[in-house]
């Protein structure tokens, strides 16, 4: 059988960042994909010799526009358990709030995104609907609508009052009400469950094989959350890892949908239990030694390395983002797949290409 | 019924209104707490220039001998860490975005 090779991407109808493949396809099926990616690397590792460890915090929280809170929060928590540093309690139980909003709303925009990939029109806009309402919360509570910029060395850098927190939780009902609507078409459509159950089935072992993170490995029943690490407030949070056993697009999608309302239930708990108190300490000094800080993202776990000489500028900033670590499965799951399952299969691990390049 | 879950929400949908804000007939309602631009009361400013040796971006800049403020729109952030450390509180960030900025020229 001859071969052909198809180029997709890096500009294609289902493609939100660019990355590039070559798709080599025998008749209709893809025999080896080949990615090359570095079409929007910014070098922003390399910046941390430029900018000071406090004004670090915004180009962190720029990486990526979708899980822009968590990045800043992880730098964050890489620096503080460097110098030491004791967050106030009341910090750390909003950057719980912001972290699980910003959950929110990618999981969402991911949804929508899918919706999209299998030519579901409607569903994509109901997914984006709920959104806006989230990134209307979110710009209520820290200022911003992509860019959350309410984290700091040290703490946070606005408090939510009591009147925020009540309409909030307000909020939170008709969100929740509107998510549990589209995700029951999500997760019991048929013409969703056609589409997408039984496309890139990726077993347990494979995928812990492949080193996969975050919902792509929790479809494949490894029940792997870096937030029952306990960082920020999740310690006092009840929480377990969504898991499902299938490992194809649909778990992998019912996974999301579930965590969305996982979500919903913790944003809730830290509201409740959020201490009465101060928002930041003040932070002085410089940072020396080196650290690794892990957070759950909403795409799986990062991982930052920070490396520090006690001097104004950090020496060293490495950080391994959970697309990069998704990327191999999905390659994997390209080998052997219909030329039209490859939009979908794309999207399935969520693919954030600025967080991949920096 | 799997087939009729979608068709309950777009039934839904096409009996109420909108939910898009019918911009520009309608312009969007600011929603408080928002950080939008920058704006200086020129009253209470001594041209100290901490903000604009702060400035994340370099987009502030401030002469304390001509007593002058001035800001790219272009690359301000409104990330209000200018509105954190002026010591005479003398900084805000408004609700409002303001209308675009096309050139790099410093607003005074």
């Amino acid at each position: 059988m001859p071969r052909t090779i198809i180029p997709f991407g890096p500009q294609h109808p289902v493609l939100p960042e660019p990355v590039h493949l070559d798709l080599v396809v025998e008749d209709e099926k893809v025999v080896e994909a080949r990615p090359s990616i570095g079409f929007i690397h910014r070098g922003l590792e390399k910046l941390v010799e430029k900018k000071d460890y406090v004004e670090f915090v915004y180009v962190a929280e720029r990486i990526c526009g979708i899980c822009s809170f968590i990045h800043s929060q992880t730098y964050c928590q890489g620096i503080e358990s460097l110098m030491n540093v004791a967050v106030p309690p009341r910090a750390l139980y909003l950057r719980t709030v912001w972290g699980e909003l910003s959950r929110i709303h990618s999981h969402l925009l991911w949804l929508g995104l899918m919706a999209d990939a299998m030519g579901f029109e409607s569903l994509f806009m109901h997914s984006w609907r709920v959104r806006e309402k989230v990134l209307n919360v979110v710009e209520a509570t820290a200022g911003g609508r992509v860019i959350f910029g309410s984290c700091k060395i040290g703490g946070v850098r606005r408090d939510i009052d009591a009147e925020t927190i009540k309409q909030t939780i307000t909020d939170l009902d008709s969100i929740e009400a509107d998510i549990a609507e589209i995700t029951k078409v999500f997760i019991n459509d048929r013409s969703v469950k056609a589409r997408l159950g039984g496309v890139g089935v990726l077993s347990r072992q494979q995928a812990y094989d492949l080193g996969c993170v975050g919902p792509t490995l929790r479809a494949s029943g490894v029940a792997q959350d870096m937030r029952t690490l306990g960082y920020a407030a999740f310690k006092d949070l009840d929480l377990t890892p969504i898991t499902r056993t299938e490992g194809d697009s649909y778990a992998r999608c019912a996974v999301r949908c579930d965590e969305l309302l996982q979500s919903i239930r913790l944003i809730r708990q830290a509201l409740a239990k959020i201490p009465a108190g101060e928002v930041a300490v003040k932070v002085t000094g410089n940072p020396n030694g080196e650290i690794i800080a892990r957070t759950e993202q909403p795409r799986g776990e990062v991982v930052y390395y920070l490396k520090a000489t006690g001097a104004k500028n950090l020496q060293r900033f490495r950080i391994r983002t959970p697309t990069f670590a998704n990327l191999p499965a999905m390659l994997q799951l390209l080998q052997g797949c219909d030329l039209a399952d490859v939009p979908v299969l794309l999207l399935t691990i969520d693919p954030c290409i600025s967080c991949t390049e920096r | 019924m799997a087939y009729l879950e979608m068709s309950r929400l777009a039934l839904k949908w096409a009996m109420k209104r909108p939910p898009t804000t019918r911009y520009p007939f309608r312009p969007r309602r600011a929603i408080a707490g928002s950080r939008g631009q920058l704006d200086l009361d020129r009253a209470t400013c001594v041209y100290c220039t901490a903000c604009a040796k702060k400035c994340p971006t370099g987009a502030l800049l401030v002469n304390r001998a001509k007593k002058t403020f001035a800001i790219d729109r272009l690359r301000c952030i409104s990330c209000g860490y200018c509105v954190e450390i002026c010591p005479k509180d003398s900084l805000r960030l408004s609700t409002s975005h303001g209308g675009p900025a096309v050139t790099r020229d410093r607003e005074f």
